[in-house]
């Protein structure tokens, strides 16, 4: 099948096309309609939901809390689906959670090889470049080299473990949280949080330290 | 072997590298978020399941070519199709020209968040004791399957330890073919990068895991 993987994976024809993707889509959504099938109104509001509603914050809050609560912590990495249910993010592609941690003896990333499934429920929709041939191919053979992509260098010592997403389970890093921030609230620290870290392709930064450059 | 799967990118060379974006960009184009809605409200109608959708969506004779909502898009046409939802003719005019094959319930929009924050668990009773305890090394099912599995060519063959034991699961392979849910035990399978990718390969101080339904497995003794 290889000779179907050349190098069109990532993107570019999208944009090829002008107007006629868009053209499809009305021409269904019109059918559809007028069969009964859908309620257009619906479709406002699953897009409203995941452009608005549903999206990394979520991811983030539920690390700023293990951050902060130790009991929660423990509960998360123990259940983590009846822990994130607690935060009220519950659902579609959430519907079996494990939360695994990041460590500087242990870094964890997750990839579906096989199509996109991503935790929607705490990360929103998957960004294009985990849904990405290069991303789905490279990141269970080559992740160092993923990681440098996105400017991420672990030391060598840091052992690398990929979370291949083949069925209905759903992975959620916890990233390390940065030194220097110890007198921040749970909310200071979520804000720090990035959907990247939460699929284990970045890890979290300590905020600039007030009156420097940055 | 009849059964053609274009998803199956584990390990597979050439595709160069990973194009990060920022956290706020989703879409690439307006007609995007409406096909990801179509796709959402009519799997809501109950019309086939989440595996059956992933078999048609692997198997897009153009899917190295088509963008991910374009794959998308083209399965849901498909889908249709085959249930006589829809007709080629309405496809390329947007009129509605047969009458409407009947859903077995339409995504109202007063219910999308409740429909979404349910979700599908795929959970189910256990079909009797598992077959494999943490800890116990396995083999995976060598050779490819002739129908949809979520058991990738990489891990194909390849020796590995059971790393968690994930409860009864609807098995993918048979739901996909309309044979029903046939739940088994599912279990996280851990396997080292020699064993992947071979004694050659430039290490990486590396562990992957797969999730594993219990036919994909066989004692490794």
């Amino acid at each position: 099948m290889s000779e179907q993987h050349h190098d069109h994976g990532h993107g570019g024809h999208e944009h090829s096309e002008p107007g006629e993707m868009d053209l499809r889509v009305r021409a269904l959504e019109s059918v559809l309609t007028r069969k009964g099938y859908i309620d257009p109104a619906a479709l406002d509001a699953l897009i409203d939901t995941y452009q608005t509603r549903i999206g990394p914050r979520n991811g983030a809050r539920v690390v700023a809390r293990a951050w902060v609560d130790q009991e929660f912590h423990d509960w998360l990495l123990r259940d983590a689906t009846a822990a994130i249910a607690s935060l009220g993010y519950t659902g579609r592609q959430g519907e079996h959670m494990v939360a695994v941690e990041n460590t500087a003896e242990q870094h964890h990333m997750v990839v579906c090889t096989l199509c996109s499934c991503y935790p929607w429920p705490v990360l929103g929709l998957p960004p294009t470049w985990y849904k990405s041939a290069p991303y789905r191919s490279r990141a269970v053979k080559d992740p160092r080299g993923v990681l440098a992509d996105f400017g991420t260098v672990l030391p060598e010592s840091t052992r690398i473990r990929v979370w291949d997403s083949t069925a209905e389970v759903r992975y959620l890093v916890i990233p390390q949280r940065p030194e220097g921030t110890e007198g921040m609230s749970e909310e200071e620290l979520a804000a720090l949080v990035t959907r990247d870290s939460m699929i284990g392709t970045r890890r979290v930064e300590a905020p600039a330290t007030p009156g420097s450059a940055a | 072997m009849s059964y053609v799967t274009h998803a199956d990118l584990g390990g597979q060379p050439g595709f160069g590298p990973v194009t990060p974006e920022p956290e706020g960009e989703l879409f690439h184009a307006a007609w995007e978020p409406r096909a990801l809605a179509l796709t959402l409200a009519m799997g809501a109608t109950g019309s086939w399941n989440i595996d059956a959708s992933r078999a048609v969506r692997e198997t897009l004779p153009d899917y190295g070519n088509l963008s991910y909502y374009q794959i998308w898009l083209g399965a849901l046409e498909q889908l249709m199709l085959q249930r006589g939802q829809v007709f080629p003719d309405e496809l390329a005019s947007g009129e509605m020209r047969h009458p409407a094959a009947p859903v077995a319930r339409v995504l109202q929009a007063a219910n999308v968040q409740s429909v979404l924050a349910k979700g599908s668990p795929t959970e189910r009773p256990e079909p009797g004791p598992a077959r494999f305890a943490v800890g116990e090394p396995v083999r995976m099912r060598p050779g490819k399957a002739d129908h949809h599995t979520r058991l990738p060519g990489y891990v194909q063959g390849k020796r590995g330890v059971i790393e968690h034991v994930h409860g009864a699961h609807v098995f993918a392979d048979a739901n996909a073919q309309g044979q029903g849910e046939q739940p088994q035990w599912l279990y996280t399978v851990v396997f080292d990068e020699a064993e992947l990718w071979g004694e050659g390969a430039p290490r990486q101080n590396l562990a992957v895991s797969v999730d594993a339904w219990e036919s994909y497995l066989e004692p490794a003794a």
